[in-house]
């Protein structure tokens, strides 16, 4: 199995000024670090509103540019500069968004599908393509000449499915895919999601909606106040002694199934100088406070915790 | 990053943004100030001296002279001066204006309709024939004019005042002073009026500059301020007559001078709304 | 292609018919008030020079309503409206309606003709100026504007004038009709060419706003979700700009271009005067400063209708173009 996507102790920061004109920094992810493989699904999971989106915007190379971006993207082993995303982007590298927000309110969807076309003939083969795949989702040709406001939450979702499928990509990036809809609809995005996997291609899907991360995914990364501070196999979330970190320990206590075992603590909002989960956590220790651990290799988990590194 | 206008890059780029803003506002304002205090202390019966008539631009007369042989760049100061002293009170006096009907809007829904109403009609009358129409009911002369101007000039700062007070009136700590029996008065002086102070204060002058403009405009027609008032729209208005005779500089430099005040009001008013709502400078 | 509900439509423009009488009949009211309360003297006004005797005097003054109260009088001019008339106008010696669609039709050229050129620059520099932001060009663009923003239309009129007029005699200083030509035999290129100074002035005052619109317009379309999904799915940049910058900011700017009706107005009277064209401006102010109450009202009233036409299609194409809004009509 080749390794489609990695990507290196990702950073990425905003300026923004406040009231009266001051500036003022944000990090919103800090040093994470991931990987995707062909016929693999990897899901970035973490609380809504967190960030994560912004991952695959910088893969995609369209993060707005009061951004500071550090670190280092790999697509098969080349470095992926602003120049070779912009050449990937659409054909070998394709996202899959989170709304109907991101389909231009006044164009026909079929039309934004196809997409741009150099020619009347590249136009013509393209809308075939569209028709096949529209209809592969249950897209009849009624759908063709809809404008995004008219569709239904689970017809968009399949639009926007069939947009990224057009040119027939090796690596896809799902945002969000799934909230909003019904049990049903659910159900079928997370089958169309695996699907994709059965046909060789990398997913990176990014989600904070724990179950459908259990259900989709090969292995889970877990996003933590703009860490990553777990990435372990699917299989190891049953319970929650086979996972490492604390917090994901707490998550995994804290589902339906498990009886609900709610702990305290927030998510800190602010930078913080030690562990994000310093504040939270049930097993630290003293240097936990004033130092960040890194992200570390642990029988095959990687864990970012000073529990598990070293000699430990 | 945030990009800055024209006028803030270069020679202060070490500053921060804050700093810079600041430092505009200052620099601008005391320009201005400088006019309008010189423009007063400049005595109005300028010196004629037909030895010198019509004499295009020199370093004695900067801005040259005009067929009486008075000095255009003393004329073109004074007629400044006037214009920021009109803009002045016109524009405190539209603000007072917006104030008031903005609060009269916010009592109960009637004054509201009656509000947004009187807005619209006074948005469906061309902007200048507004100004002509109250300046002549006024009877004309800087009166007229600084009355046209106020009362032509409010509907913008009713508008945002009308939707921020709508805003206030909802919030929770409004209901509790209501609930705590306060009257509406009491509600207005105590919660609204101090949040919508920075806002009017903008409005105020951000409403400067056309202020200045349509005075000018008016009186250029023949509306606004008489013919021996010394004011930038009669000077114009005069040039005109010896434009054909190539004096170009009767109507260039009172014009450009015109133009750079306007814009000079215009820069602190957007950079004052920046300070109070970084909302834009974050684009 | 577009479907229009005609009973939605007939409802709208129902709607808006009344709006506009009822607007109307408060301005004829407010601004006949407001020139009554005014210091001038209509009676005075009529006879300027003309010495005449008492009885003369209290006939006029009979005609004109002088010893009427202010009530009677508004009442006795709504219903002079009503019946279609405007009266006479004093300084042209013909009735007002004849006046201003005389000179209503000259104007209509000028300020068509001006509203076309800064509708298609100002768009232009608009897309161009968002679409780069923060390069040099924007920047050009963006000072360009924000200096004409604050620059008097008349001085702009000025400056031309000195420099093609004056300084490079390309074009006459004034009158759009030769002197000693009677109007209706100038050909139409003399026409044309004496429409180009007051027009460009004219247009370039309506770009800068337009372009400021346009441009920010633009820049929140790029900003938007479905603009960041066509760059993700690797359109190239000018095709985004295109096919989904301009699709969406055009309607907009389409409906601001319309609403500026009310500038365009003002502009026209202030250009006319410089360029001395003999349009509807000029009669405004000639109605204004020698007291031509008659035909100063009625250029209110039209130019009040003038304005809410430019309002009413603005709110029409938004009603029946965008389709988000043209499928809510079933109600």
């Amino acid at each position: 199995m080749g390794n489609l996507l990695e990507v290196n102790n990702l950073s990425i920061s905003f300026t923004q000024y406040v009231q009266g004109l001051n500036r003022h920094d944000s990090k919103v992810i800090s040093d994470l670090t991931i990987d995707v493989n062909e016929s693999e699904i990897v899901a970035v999971l973490g609380s809504s509103g967190s960030g994560k989106s912004l991952l695959a915007h910088s893969i995609l190379g369209i993060l707005p540019y009061n951004s500071h971006v550090t670190g280092e993207l790999k697509y098969k082993g080349k470095v992926l500069d602003q120049q070779l995303k912009e050449e990937l982007r659409g054909k070998e590298i394709c996202l899959i968004p989170q709304s109907v927000n991101f389909l231009d309110p006044l164009m026909k969807v079929s039309e934004q599908a196809i997409g741009e076309c150099k020619d009347e003939n590249e136009h013509n083969q393209k809308q075939i393509r569209q028709r096949e795949i529209f209809s592969k989702y249950g897209l009849d040709e009624s759908v063709d000449g809809l404008y995004p406001f008219e569709l239904s939450g689970g017809m968009a979702r399949k639009v926007l499915l069939s947009t990224a499928l057009i040119e027939d990509p090796n690596l896809l990036i799902a945002d969000e895919p799934t909230p909003g809809l019904d049990a049903k609809s659910v159900e079928e995005t997370i089958n169309d999601i695996k699907n994709l996997k059965d046909h060789g291609k990398g997913v990176l899907l990014i989600t904070h909606e724990i179950d459908v991360a259990l259900k989709t995914a090969d292995r889970i990364a877990i996003f933590y106040s703009g860490y990553v501070i777990e990435i372990n196999n699917v299989e190891n979330f049953k319970n929650s002694d086979n996972v490492l970190h604390p917090y994901t320990k707490a998550l995994i206590d804290a589902l339906p199934r498990n009886g609900f075992k709610l702990t305290e603590g927030v998510q800190p909002l602010g930078e913080v100088t030690g562990c994000p989960y310093w504040e939270n956590c049930p097993i630290r220790l003293d240097k936990c406070e004033n130092n960040i651990p890194e992200l570390v290799e642990h029988d095959g988990v990687m864990i970012r915790c000073f529990n598990f590194e070293g000699g430990k | 990053m945030s990009e800055l206008p024209w006028y803030n890059r270069g020679l202060f780029s070490n500053l921060n943004l804050r700093q810079k803003t600041i430092l505009t506002i200052a620099l601008t304002g005391l320009i201005l100030l400088i006019i309008f205090i010189s423009g007063l202390l400049t005595n109005a019966n300028l010196p004629t001296d037909f030895s010198i008539k019509m004499q295009p631009p020199s370093f004695q007369h900067l801005f040259g002279t005009d067929w009486m042989g008075r000095d255009m760049f003393t004329r073109t100061i004074k007629g400044l001066s006037l214009s920021i002293m009109i803009g002045l009170v016109s524009s405190i006096l539209s603000s007072i204006i917006a104030t008031i009907l903005a609060f009269i809007a916010s009592t109960n829904k009637f004054c509201d309709e009656f509000v947004s109403w009187l807005i619209d009609l006074f948005a469906s009358i061309p902007h200048i024939l507004l100004i002509m129409m109250i300046s002549i009911g006024f009877g004309k002369g800087a009166f007229g004019v600084m009355m046209a101007v106020a009362f032509s000039h409010w509907v913008n700062l009713t508008r945002v005042l009308r939707a921020e007070v709508l805003q206030i009136n909802t919030s929770e700590y409004v209901a509790l002073s209501k609930r705590f029996g306060k009257s509406k008065l009491w509600i207005a002086k105590e919660h609204i009026l101090p949040l919508v102070l920075s806002q009017i204060f903008v409005g105020t002058l951000l409403v400067f500059p056309h202020a200045i403009m349509h005075e000018s405009s008016v009186t250029f027609l023949g509306f606004g301020l008489s013919p021996h008032e010394p004011a930038i729209g009669i000077i114009l208005s005069e040039s005109m007559t010896y434009l054909a005779m190539g004096a170009w500089w009767l109507a260039f430099f009172p014009g450009l001078a015109l133009l750079i005040v306007v814009l000079l009001f215009d820069i602190i008013g957007d950079n004052l709304k920046r300070l109070f709502d970084p909302s834009e400078a974050n684009n | 292609m577009i479907k229009i509900n005609n009973k939605k439509l007939a409802k709208f423009f129902g709607y808006k018919a009344i709006r506009l009488l009822i607007l109307l009949i408060v301005i004829a009211a407010i601004s006949f008030i407001m020139i009554q309360l005014s210091p001038i003297d209509p009676v005075k006004a009529y006879l300027g020079q003309r010495i005449v005797s008492q009885e003369q005097l209290a006939i006029i003054g009979n005609y004109w309503g002088t010893n009427l109260s202010l009530g009677e009088r508004v009442l006795g001019w709504l219903q002079t409206l009503a019946s279609g008339s405007m009266g006479f106008s004093l300084i042209y010696r013909i009735p007002v309606t004849e006046v201003i669609l005389q000179k209503f039709t000259a104007s209509l050229t000028l300020m068509v003709v001006s509203w076309v050129i800064s509708a298609v620059v100002g768009f232009g520099l608009g897309v161009i100026a968002g679409a780069k932001e923060g390069t040099w060009i924007d920047k050009v663009i963006k000072t360009y504007c924000y200096i004409l923003q604050s620059t008097p239309t008349f001085w702009i009129g000025l400056v031309l004038l000195m420099v093609f007029s004056v300084y490079l005699g390309w074009f006459p200083i004034g009158l759009s009709v030769p002197i000693g030509q009677l109007s209706d035999t100038v050909t139409f290129w003399q026409w044309l060419y004496r429409l180009i100074l007051p027009a460009i002035t004219l247009s370039i005052v309506g770009i800068a706003s337009l372009t400021m619109y346009t441009r920010d317009k633009l820049i929140s379309v790029k900003k938007s979700d479905y603009f960041l999904f066509a760059q993700a799915r690797g359109e190239s940049f000018w095709g985004t700009i295109k096919n989904h910058g301009i699709r969406n900011i055009l309607l907009p700017a389409i409906t601001i271009q319309f609403l500026s009706f009310n500038e365009l107005f003002g502009g026209t009277i202030l250009v006319e005067q410089v360029f001395a064209y003999p349009g509807i401006g000029q009669a405004t102010v000639a109605a204004g400063l020698r007291s031509d109450v008659p035909l100063l009202l009625g250029i209110v009233i039209v130019s009040t209708i003038f304005v809410f036409a430019g309002n009413f299609i603005a709110d029409l194409i938004y009603q029946y173009v965008d389709p988000r809004l043209r499928g809510e009509d079933d109600e």
